[in-house]
């Protein structure tokens, strides 16, 4: 028996802050205009995508101890944004990321439900974790976290929320006027929650939203990560776009799935990808190499190169052969607030397959960065993208992507204009939204009303711990 | 029409079904779509009809309770609420020109936080954004946050030396998370992004600033992650009722709501927040003084009178509101905000009994009789909420002149 065609997934992130972002060129537009985000989710929904996905900064990135210049620099509020954005679309998702350290479960719940109400069921919350002092600085409780900690206060923070989204039933506002009952339950929001790092209680303020509570999104790669989105999220934006990490990350996170009582069916493993879209394979290769130029300016490329080197470049060639000088090992203190660089764990070792790629291919500093920083994901004409793409969803390298254009607020509309009605023909990517919720479009089945014995109420009880997941 | 007169400035304050407990009985309530965007879309738009400066939307940490400081177990009461920003966010795209003043709770939350939500509903607005700062001394508030214990205010308690001590407080933390926010907004200059191709260089860096805010209650490094908005600085606003309130109005705010119950008192609380000003070093500083009142509004001042009691009577009881209540027509409305216009008041903010009566008897019956007599604008004058109200967008305090 054939295995069955699976349905592709498909979502857009908005063009963020990293090099990946050409700025320079015409057509690119603001990164922080309203009628850049309106356009893009607009375009987003004209693909018919599940949703659109925004990320958070919540301090300015630094190198050499300086606000680094040479990115697009600056962003609106997650919230506030697809909260606008509701207003301009019907049916498209609205996921944003939102930092379980800098924040309280309580706010982030009220805001998560009510994005949740106001856009008709199509929130989703990535939630991320962070834990440096360096952002910290911007925050009234400073909240840095051990790294140790970070995913068990993020556990438990979502533990939490989930007990708040999970206090009201659903059924309890009944609003009859003429018997003048609002509410029917005089406790409706009650909760309590108690554990290492949370002790609150009191009553949530916002009735149960249409999907129950926002789609839960995780982003972390770490072992701890993968086991935080197998008990708890509904799908993980991953970095893992290839065939056979691909195939390796989905195996790995939908096995972990049994154990926590879940079906496969009920994780979606959506990889970010670029894409650069010509008329042909040659001449999308040629763009391809253009773009990652202007992703990669001379002054980026040196950038880059300290931020793995760790120590300052300024007066390396960028036309030139890397640096004969090892990069200096230990806690990363040239690049602050800039997740990317924990990647680079073994710098040395690094280092060395970087001299050794551009020994053999004669690559420049730049072009060596260019090289390893800037590979476009899907690059073909429109046929070649669409075919690369099922192909890579049906040998289940993931469910689908989360695509990242290069250029705001226009970039998606090649994808959207070129490949989307070639995915459509093939009959792995649907016509027509099928459903108005984001778990619709997800696939993911309606979450049952609680019942009514499940609210945690202020009781005796109060004091043990309820919180954290296993 | 008389030219002499100054317009005045008008307000609604919009939260749930009206701000009468038995609101959302009435036969033209829709207490059943409170947690809908399209239910504020429609109240929004009709304020913009009546060419209304801005709606504020009310907003707690809390569900409400008619208790001052504990909640309550009442089913016969609006009972949960929608995020106020996020409200005025989603009704952003949808209006042209009146301006959107959430409230946001200052207690418990983070201003950088705040600063860059508020920035993110003046970019939504295209400078349409307000916010309206308000302290919370209730225990369950405290208790839905943790991690600070503070003390129990009650009724019994409130005129004690240590409640009035911690309200103090409250205020002061209050100011100086207003001062965060305004410094957020200014810690990017209004050129800092250059798109310089030749040096790759996106942004200007010199013209990004640390606010390096060090206080009390917190301490935020900066700079914002949101470039300055297009007001500049977002309408700041605070409800006061004397005192330590008024103290944050005269030296915080841009727009005070204060609570006079007739016009000598409207003109002495003018001139106390005026003189606050002086002594804040503000003096040069413009802040529109508000009125807050709550209406009941009708063809006759007996039908009004006939609302309001049917209305008690639904509730229970007789509702009482920190603002003078009114009850009659919109003609005599307009005598009485003409006469507290005269006593130093720069406008008002309207509290309507119900929704959506009492707001469209100001759109169809105020807002006209307010027109004919020149007090009123007939069409929108400026296109940001700064404009509406007469407030010049400030310079930047970081920008070298």
């Amino acid at each position: 028996m054939s295995k069955p065609i699976k349905q592709i997934h498909l979502a857009a992130h908005f063009p963020g802050v990293n090099n990946t972002t050409v700025w320079s060129d015409p057509a690119a537009g603001s990164h922080i205009e309203f009628s850049s985000f309106a356009q893009f989710a607009q375009t987003a929904e004209r693909g018919k995508f599940d949703f659109l996905f925004l990320a958070e900064g919540l301090r300015l990135r630094e190198q050499n101890g300086e606000i680094y210049d040479l990115d697009v620099v600056g962003r609106p509020d997650t919230f506030t944004v697809l909260a606008a954005l509701a207003a301009v679309t019907e049916r498209l998702g609205l996921t944003g990321t939102i930092n379980s350290t800098f924040n309280e479960p309580y706010d982030v719940a009220r805001q998560f439900a009510s994005l949740d109400h106001l856009s008709g069921g199509r929130a989703a919350w990535n939630v991320v974790t962070s834990w440096d002092a360096f952002t910290g600085e911007n925050f009234r409780r400073g909240g840095f976290l051990a790294e140790d900690q970070r995913y068990e206060r993020a556990k438990t923070f979502l533990q939490t929320a989930q007990e708040l989204f999970d206090s009201w039933r659903g059924d309890e506002i009944v609003a009859d006027k003429a018997n003048g009952v609002f509410v029917s339950d005089p406790d409706a929001g009650a909760f309590a929650h108690k554990d290492a790092h949370f002790d609150i209680h009191g009553r949530f303020n916002v009735p149960r939203s249409p999907q129950g509570r926002p789609a839960i999104f995780q982003a972390g790669d770490s072992e701890e990560g993968r086991e935080f989105a197998a008990a708890a999220a509904d799908a993980i934006f991953s970095r893992h776009s290839t065939l056979d990490a691909g195939q390796a990350f989905y195996a790995d996170v939908k096995g972990r799935l049994a154990r926590y009582g879940r079906h496969r069916d009920e994780l979606l493993i959506l990889p970010a990808a670029t894409f650069v879209i010509g008329d042909t394979d040659a001449e999308a290769a040629d763009i391809a190499h253009e773009v990652q130029l202007a992703q990669v300016s001379p002054q980026t490329a040196i950038k880059f190169l300290e931020q793995l080197w760790n120590r300052d470049l300024s007066d390396h060639d960028p036309d030139g052969p890397l640096p004969s000088v090892d990069p200096v090992v230990g806690d990363n203190t040239i690049s602050r607030g800039r997740a990317s660089v924990r990647m680079f764990r073994d710098s040395i070792a690094i280092a060395n397959d970087w001299r050794a790629k551009a020994e053999a291919e004669n690559l420049s500093t730049r072009e060596l960065i260019a090289e390893v920083m800037g590979r476009q994901s899907f690059v073909g004409s429109p046929q070649t993208v669409a075919a690369t793409l099922n192909d890579l969803v049906q040998a289940d390298a993931s469910d689908g992507f989360i695509l990242v254009p290069h250029i705001t607020p226009g970039g998606l509309d090649p994808f959207v204009d070129q490949v989307v009605p070639l995915l459509q023909e093939r009959g792995v990517f649907r016509a027509e939204y099928e459903g108005t919720t984001l778990r619709d479009h997800l696939g993911l089945a309606p979450l049952p009303a609680r019942r009514n014995h499940e609210r945690g109420k202020r009781s005796a009880d109060a004091d043990a711990p309820t919180g954290v997941a296993s | 029409m008389p030219d002499s007169l100054t317009p005045l400035h008008l307000a609604v304050a919009l939260d749930g079904a009206g701000w009468h407990p038995a609101a959302w009985r009435e036969s033209d309530a829709r207490p059943a779509e409170l947690f809908d965007a399209g239910y504020w879309a429609d109240l929004v738009a009709e304020a913009e009809r009546g060419s209304l400066d801005f709606v504020t939307i009310e907003d707690s940490l809390t569900v409400q309770s008619d208790d001052l400081v504990d909640p309550d177990d009442r089913i016969d009461r609006v009972r949960g609420r929608l995020d106020a920003v996020l409200i005025a966010a989603r009704i952003a795209p949808r209006t042209q020109r009146i301006g959107l003043v959430p409230t946001a709770i200052v207690t418990h939350t983070e201003p950088f936080h705040l600063s860059k939500s508020i920035a993110t509903l003046d970019y939504v607005s295209t400078g349409r954004a307000g916010v309206r700062v308000q302290i919370s001394a209730r225990h369950d508030a405290t208790a839905h946050f943790g991690h600070r214990e503070l003390p129990r205010l009650s009724l019994d308690s409130i005129n004690t030396a240590a409640a009035q001590q911690q309200i103090g407080e409250y205020f002061a933390e209050a100011a100086d998370y207003v001062e965060v926010l305004r410094r957020l907004w200014d810690s990017w200059e209004d050129d800092a992004e250059i798109r310089d191709v030749a040096t790759g260089r996106f942004i200007d860096r010199h013209k990004l600033h640390y606010i390096d805010f060090e206080g009390r209650w917190f301490s935020v490094k900066g700079p914002s992650i949101t470039p300055r908005p297009p007001q500049g600085q977002p309408v700041v606003a605070a409800l006061g009722h004397g005192g330590v309130s008024y103290e944050l109005i005269a030296g915080s705010a841009d727009v005070g709501f204060v609570t006079p119950h007739d016009a000598a008192q409207a003109s002495d609380i003018a001139g106390e927040i005026a003189a606050l000003q002086w002594a804040a070093g503000r003096r040069r500083h413009t802040v529109r003084v508000f009125a807050d009142l709550l209406v009941f509004l009708d063809r006759t001042q007996s039908e009004a009178q006939t609302r309001r009691r049917r209305l008690d009577d639904l509730a229970g009881v007789e509702y009482r509101s920190d603002a003078e209540i009114f009850v009659g027509t919109p003609a005599q409305l307009a005598d009485v905000l003409q006469e507290w216009q005269a006593a130093g008041l720069s406008g008002f903010r309207l509290r309507p009994a119900t929704l959506p009566h009492d707001l469209v008897q100001i759109t169809e019956g105020l807002v006209p009789e307010l027109r004919r007599r020149g007090l009123f604008r007939t069409a929108y004058e400026a296109d940001t909420l700064r404009g509406l109200l007469g407030l010049a967008r400030p310079a930047n305090r970081y920008a070298i002149a």
